[in-house]
């Protein structure tokens, strides 16, 4: 599959299918990949690329646009999958994933065309988004911050800070997006240090919560398009699965990273194919 | 005659804010700026330092210039990461406006000293370092500072502290030479170093040796070309600052000439320890060993080594 510049971009559902079969291709390279996570992430991105953010793809500074913010790095080859799709550059630039001298790494590099800031250490992207979101406001645009973030993530201090920071100078042009897949590196969020009650946590920060099934572009999409309670931030908590689209990876924490071997790489596009059908 | 340089910082930024649309000051809540005095581009973001650094970069990234405002001693350790990957690795045009440098919190104890922070930032790739020496140049360098297409970090003190003789104007990344000796160079950078460095060339010139006193404003990037001009003439310099003596303006100075020129370096410096006690900036300074005397002794030492 391959796209050009410039081409239009399919149907979300589409795009997200195409999301997901370059990640597992990226994830059966010789360094492999952070499969789990960006497995999660395909409707949210394809969501947003194709049907919410107001982008140019021939012109990433074009100075009116949306910001997309990665928060959670690891989540780089879906957003490297999605700029493809939404035609930031060509599809054949993903072989450079992990080659040496490449800057296609596995956590986002501002030098690719699409990625607004570099993101890996978790807990940096929403502190961006209150700049960004201050930075609007005094140009007086409309032009909106969107953070995706993992769950895991959110056990960082430094996310609950610009939470707080967000809401007390009433950012409305952020919108953060919470993946939850309810895994990180070792196990479940919750055996590890909970993030229950999680819409409760962001409503008593001051924030307008949204709760979506992450894997429904049509949920996604409202969500991620109606406008904000004035005055507030907003955050949708996205509720995924973690590796979802290949059955005997999903749901698993050992999928945070893998790298697949051939018979799991073609095991897993047959998966992709398979449920793309049904 | 006695300035702040974060007083003086302040009026420049007080003065310049409404003419130059880019600078909006973002602050943590330091209480050095009334939210009344300009309110349109003034934003206190509360006590939160991260979030403060990484909104700077933010606010950059979409085309404005941020002067943030912290103490020296939470730009540099707490928000590293922040300073570190948004700021630096984006090379955004960020000036971090940093008071209670060194000791000059004093009193506030160590908790609120910087003793680290020209190693942290140096080490920075794309930031610029600069440490005003009096309160006059304070307000030159930081004006001068805006044209850094890149950050900049600017170390301020908290109370006021000598204005210097006169000399020629400072140009930030040039050293400023207050002396021209023979003998000896003597590299000082920030307030009380300087007025140490300039008392020991005093006290040395009755001893008939000629020194040569450089006010190294500019840590990074650094005018190695002025220092090892005087350090080829002199053979030996003696570094002093108000840092921990590991990997700061001493070391940055050592680094720069063991690669070009055969010179002594010997460091004038606080010392590798917390400091455990109360008192004014002149004072915890004088005690850990930054002091005229120190630096002459050094001289000496250096001479007679230099002798034999």
């Amino acid at each position: 599959m391959t796209t050009t510049i410039g081409a239009p971009p399919g149907t979300a559902a589409e795009t997200a299918a195409r999301i997901r079969e370059h990640i597992v291709n990226l994830c059966a390279s010789a360094e492999g990949g952070h499969l789990g996570g960006s497995m999660s992430l395909a409707e949210i991105l394809a969501t947003l690329y194709t049907r919410v953010l107001r982008v140019d793809p021939l012109r990433p500074a074009d100075p009116s646009r949306d910001v997309l913010l990665l928060s959670k790095g690891h989540g780089g080859l879906a957003l490297y999958a999605a700029l493809t799709e939404a035609g930031f550059f060509p599809a054949t630039r993903l072989d450079e994933y992990a080659q040496p001298g490449s800057e296609f790494m596995a956590h986002p590099h501002a030098e690719i065309p699409g990625v607004e800031m570099p993101s890996g250490s978790l807990g940096h992207g929403l502190a961006l988004a209150v700049g960004f979101a201050l930075g609007f406001r005094l140009d007086g645009t409309d032009r909106r911050c969107f953070v995706v973030m993992g769950d895991g993530e959110l056990q960082e201090g430094s996310v609950w800070e610009a939470a707080s920071v967000a809401a007390a100078q009433r950012l409305d042009g952020i919108v953060a997006v919470v993946d939850r897949n309810r895994l990180q590196i070792t196990g479940a969020t919750e055996t590890i240090d909970a993030l229950e009650p999680l819409a409760d946590r962001w409503s008593a920060f001051g924030w307008s919560v949204r709760e979506v099934d992450g894997h429904s572009i049509e949920e996604l999409e409202t969500a991620l398009s109606e406008p904000p309670v004035p005055g507030k931030p907003t955050v949708v908590i996205a509720h995924t699965v973690k590796g979802k689209g290949i059955p005997f990876v999903e749901d698993q924490p050992r999928s945070h990273y893998a790298k697949l071997g051939e018979r799991q790489h073609a095991k897993a596009l047959a998966a992709l194919r398979k449920g793309a059908g049904s | 005659m006695t300035a702040s340089s974060r007083e003086v910082y302040r009026e420049a930024v007080l003065e310049l804010l409404p003419q130059d649309e880019r600078l909006v000051c973002l602050d943590s809540d330091t209480g050095l700026f009334d939210k009344t005095a300009f309110p349109e581009r003034y934003v206190n973001l509360g006590i939160a330092e991260h979030t403060l650094m990484g909104a700077a970069a933010g606010l950059a990234k979409s085309g404005r210039m941020p002067l943030v405002n912290t103490m020296a001693a939470f730009a540099s350790s707490r928000a590293n990461e922040a300073v570190k990957i948004d700021i630096a690795l984006n090379n955004l045009p960020v000036r971090i406006a940093a008071t209670h440098s060194g000791v000059s919190a004093g009193h506030l104890g160590p908790t609120h000293h910087a003793l680290e922070d020209l190693a942290v930032m140096r080490t920075l790739p794309n930031m610029t370092v600069v440490v005003p020496a009096d309160g006059p140049q304070t307000g030159t360098l930081f004006r001068q500072s805006l044209r850094v297409d890149g950050p900049v970090y600017l170390r301020l003190g908290r109370n006021a502290t000598p204005e210097l003789p006169d000399a020629p104007p400072v140009e930030l990344g040039r050293a400023q030479v207050l002396r021209d000796g023979t003998d000896v160079t003597l590299a000082a950078c920030g307030p009380y170093p300087v007025i140490a460095a300039l008392d020991a060339a005093d006290a040395l010139e009755e001893e008939g040796i000629s020194a040569s006193v450089l006010n190294v404003h500019t840590v990074k990037p650094l005018d190695v070309a002025t220092i090892a001009a005087h350090a080829q003439r002199s053979g030996v310099v003696v570094t002093v600052e108000e840092h921990w003596r590991n990997a700061g303006f001493g070391s940055a100075v050592a680094e720069s000439l063991a690669e070009i020129t055969p010179s002594l370096v010997l460091r004038v410096a606080m010392p590798d320890a917390f400091v455990p006690v109360s008192g004014g900036q002149r004072y915890l300074a004088e005690r850990g060993g930054v002091t005229s005397a120190a630096v002459a002794a050094k001289v000496r030492t250096a001479l007679r080594r230099d002798l034999r």
